[in-house]
């Protein structure tokens, strides 16, 4: 091979030395990104350390008619999240998934919680008026001192209960859609900072029409909320604010009770009698926004279809996630083991590259768990394991690439270049394919399937940074030593492993 | 030249050959025969679909020594309706798999189970899925699919060529069906992990097409120019020079899917794992065969149905029929033309050796 060629290729041949310093750059900021963050283990999937996990599909309850709207599932997110977090577990997540009006609300609870999750979730959460008989401090009284007289229609047995109820418990702010509206109930506020004894419901959410929030123009300040009634709703709100206006505090009070918990237990100044009402008070924006929304939500609520319910022991995650790490770790291994034995000399070059991307999968991984919340699910070990390959697969195309210009003729040096710029495109295009059936798994799909998705396209992406910024510049450099470029039996070049005698064909 | 030196080499030189495009009709009818079967299979036996796609529970207990017998007692304690299938997985598992159950039945099971293998109900294994999720998951699959075909198809015709991407299509079309018709015909279980199985060979099978066409597409450049050879032989040549990195890609892809599979079959006994390694194992192996087999035959014949490139096989013709002056001129491209033989093999048509063995 002639030595003309490899003085014209050092000018052609990119600059290996700074590739591989971004390279470090990256992998320097990832690592103090990691360190900062404080992100020490990867987050791990129900699938892989034991839990309950329900997706719920919301759809319109059966009596009430309309469409499913967006904002109707964000409340009912809400709701469900303060169902499940009254469960007091750690690390519990309600979140919905898909877009717009089509989707499914996930919750997932680690852990052992299992027939708890399940019970809690499904209900529906009705919206009910109710009149308040008698409000207190959240705290449960000492049995002793709840000597007061119950007010009429207050058994003495719900008395005690009240007296008891402690407000301050998370447990006690579940909700779960148990209070029946023709019984007289106890109930906590939804901040957990009052309690209540309340009447059976009067007006149910159904009879709301309309709810907004709006600000008061002539001050320019205070927002509050005007509320509006159907028919059948005008006439029962009108009884009972004519019935209770006139009682003392806080019989006066009319509380509004979402899914059992009390959201407003706003006084009736007058008897309403017009079929709308406003709801004023020392309102913020995003209160006002919220107690509409709640409202609104009330005037349909939604009710859940059961989509898919899953308890994973403990045992079965940690058998799972051991079945994974096991299986991905004999997978590098025989991949290595191949290009090893097929490439020799080039394989260390495969070698060190998996282990480049590798590094930086393991860091992505722990930085998205931080960032996005990101989860590792079997399903995503799975994804890994099999960008193995196609990680691989990308420096083999570009070996043999660079394997046939050498037969052509070339010198290694002008080989790895110039096998580069046809390589180069080809793994890009073979890598984009994959990029899109990630992409579109994605956002098509719903659980363990999108884990796959996620880390399948994140590999996918890693390779392509790996193969341009380690792979190539480190066979610049190899290619420069000896043992490379004289065709050393072991370095994968050799006359024999390429079927080459000598460099004929340019001669013949 | 030497003839036992690396298959690689020969392969890239076109000393050795196969004729790939030339025997297309023999590829054909074995892939033909294969749909035939995967469309027999399909509409006779069908999918075995599991719960997560018709709906249903499924209960999975682990103890040492538990029994069929056994679990099969402690469920027919509760009233259930439906086809009840109780099977053992690996050496310490049973599954019990039911119609979709009420929350309230559902724990009437776990009780049931728990109370007859003295475990505590944490520890079962359940999984429930409502009938009309299962049609939302597979509309959603059928959608991805369908999205990821027109995408690709519109990608590649960008990247490459429109026939190209034609050709890419069909071929993964091909190992779509196949790979369905080896699930309906042995019978294996259809999960959403088979399903993400699917979707992936799609992207696999392309990538291997992709390697193979842009080489092809490399030979094919300037063949009008030099009127060597036709479309199907630079093709062909395409497929043999490209064989060891296909051949390579794929038993690289497949080692990690086969670990995959021996971790998930053998160790786990069932679940994610499995259900996804053997789609892809038998994806793969399907992809790898098209993009050979089926995908480049493809593109030949619709690439020779062009006017210019049945000009350019007139003309390859008439020089192939030319003395053996043009031969000479020709040198180990001709090779392909005439498979498997090798020309000019007399001592004056070797090339002059110089430098290292």
């Amino acid at each position: 091979m002639s030595t003309s060629s490899q003085s014209r290729n050092a000018k052609t041949s990119s600059r290996p030395g700074r590739s591989l310093a971004i390279l470090l750059l990256v992998l320097v900021a990832l690592l103090s990104a990691v360190f900062i963050q404080g992100a020490t283990s990867v987050k791990l999937g129900l699938d892989l350390r034991g839990g309950t996990s329900v997706t719920l599909q919301p759809r319109i309850a059966t009596g009430s008619t309309g469409q499913v709207t967006s904002a109707a599932i964000d409340q009912a997110v809400a709701i469900i999240r303060q169902r499940v977090n009254s469960l007091g577990v750690a690390e519990s997540e309600v979140t919905a998934q898909g877009s717009g009006t089509n989707r499914q609300i996930v919750i997932s609870v680690p852990g052992a919680a299992g027939r708890r999750v399940v019970e809690l979730v499904g209900q529906t959460a009705e919206l009910r008026f109710r009149q308040v008989l008698v409000s207190g401090a959240p705290g449960a009284t000492p049995t002793t001192g709840s000597t007061a007289t119950p007010p009429t229609g207050v058994s003495a047995e719900l008395n005690a209960k009240f007296a008891a109820l402690d407000c301050t418990k998370a447990s006690n702010l579940q909700g779960a859609g148990t209070d029946s509206p023709t019984d007289t109930i106890v109930a906590c506020d939804q901040k957990g900072t009052g309690k209540y004894i309340l009447a059976p419901a009067e007006v149910l959410g159904l009879d709301i029409s309309k709810a907004s929030a709006a600000l008061n123009q002539s001050t320019g300040s205070g927002w509050f909320v005007v509320l509006d009634f159907t028919n059948e709703g005008t006439k029962k709100f009108a009884a009972l604010t004519t019935r209770v206006t006139t009682l003392a505090a806080p019989q006066n009070e009319v509380a509004i009770v979402l899914d059992g918990l009390v959201v407003s237990a706003p006084r009736i100044n007058e008897a309403i009698t017009a079929g709308s009402a406003e709801i004023t008070g020392s309102f913020t924006q995003s209160d006002a926004t919220d107690l509409a929304n709640v409202l609104k939500y009330g005037a349909l609520p939604l009710a859940f279809d059961r989509g898919e319910v899953q308890q994973v022991s403990p045992t079965l995650g940690a058998d799972q996630l051991h079945g994974g790490l096991l299986a991905g770790f004999i997978g590098l291994f025989l991949v290595l083991l191949y290009s090893l034995l097929y490439y020799r000399g080039l394989g260390v070059v495969s070698v060190g590259s998996l282990f480049v991307a590798g590094v930086l999968a393991y860091l992505l991984i722990l930085l998205l768990g931080e960032w996005i919340g990101f989860t590792l699910t079997l399903a995503g070990i799975a994804g890994v394991i099999v960008a193995i390959g196609i990680t691989a697969d990308s420096f083999i195309v570009y070996f043999e690439r660079i394997r046939d210009e050498v037969r052509e003729g070339r010198s290694l040096r002008s080989a790895v270049e110039t096998g580069w710029h046809r390589a180069r495109r080809t793994i890009i295009v073979a890598d984009f394919v994959s990029i899109i059936a990630a992409a579109l798994l994605y956002i098509f799909a719903v659980g363990g399937v999108r884990g796959f998705a996620f880390t399948l396209g994140l590999t996918t992406l890693i390779d392509l940074f790996v193969v341009f910024i380690f792979t190539k510049p480190l066979l610049t450099v190899l290619a420069r030593l000896h043992f490379y470029s004289s065709g050393h039996p072991l370095s994968g070049f050799s006359p024999q492993s390429l079927g080459i005698v000598t460099t004929i064909s340019k001669e013949a | 030249m030497t003839k036992f030196a690396g298959l690689g080499g020969r392969l890239y030189r076109g000393e050795t050959s196969i004729d790939f495009i030339g025997k297309r009709r023999r590829w054909y009818a074995f892939s033909g025969i294969l749909i035939i079967a995967s469309a027999l299979a399909l509409s006779i036996q069908g999918l075995h679909l599991g719960i997560e796609f018709k709906g249903g529970s499924a209960f999975t207990v682990t103890k040492t020594a538990i029994t069929v017998a056994d679990a099969r007692s402690a469920i027919d304690t509760v009233k259930i309706p439906g086809e009840i299938i109780v099977q053992k997985i690996g050496t310490n598992k049973v599954r019990i798999q039911t119609s979709a159950l009420s929350n309230e039945l559902s724990n009437q099971v776990q009780d049931a189970l728990s109370a007859k293998f003295g475990v505590s109900v944490d520890s079962i294994d359940t999984q429930t899925v409502g009938p009309s999720w299962g049609k939302e998951i597979t509309k959603k699959a059928f959608y991805g699919l369908i999205g990821f075909l027109v995408v690709v198809l519109l990608y590649l015709a960008m990247a490459f060529e429109p026939k190209m991407a034609i050709a890419a299509i069909i071929s993964v079309i091909h190992d779509l069906f196949i790979t369905v018709g080896i699930y309906a015909l042995v019978g294996f279980d259809v999960t959403p992990a088979t399903v993400i199985g699917f979707l992936t060979i799609l992207g696999y099978s392309l990538y291997d097409t992709v390697v193979v066409f842009d080489k092809v597409r490399e030979n094919t450049r300037t063949i009008t120019s030099t009127s060597r050879m036709t479309y199907s032989q630079a093709a062909n040549l395409a497929v043999n020079q490209t064989l060891v990195r296909s051949i390579n890609t794929s038993i690289i892809a497949l080692l990690p899917v086969a670990s995959i599979l021996f971790v998930g079959a053998g160790l786990l006994g069932a679940g994610t794992l499995k259900d996804l390694s053997l789609a892809l194992f038998i994806g793969l192996a399907t992809g790898t065969y098209s993009s050979i087999f089926i995908a480049t035959p493809i593109l030949a014949v619709l690439r020779e149905q062009e006017p210019a490139m049945q000009a350019l096989a007139k003309r390859v013709a008439a020089r192939n029929a030319a003395p053996a002056v043009a031969v000479k001129s020709l040198d180990s491209t001709t090779a392909v033309t005439v498979s498997g033989k090798i020309q000019k093999r007399g001592p004056r048509n070797q090339p002059k050796k110089k430098g290292r063995r």
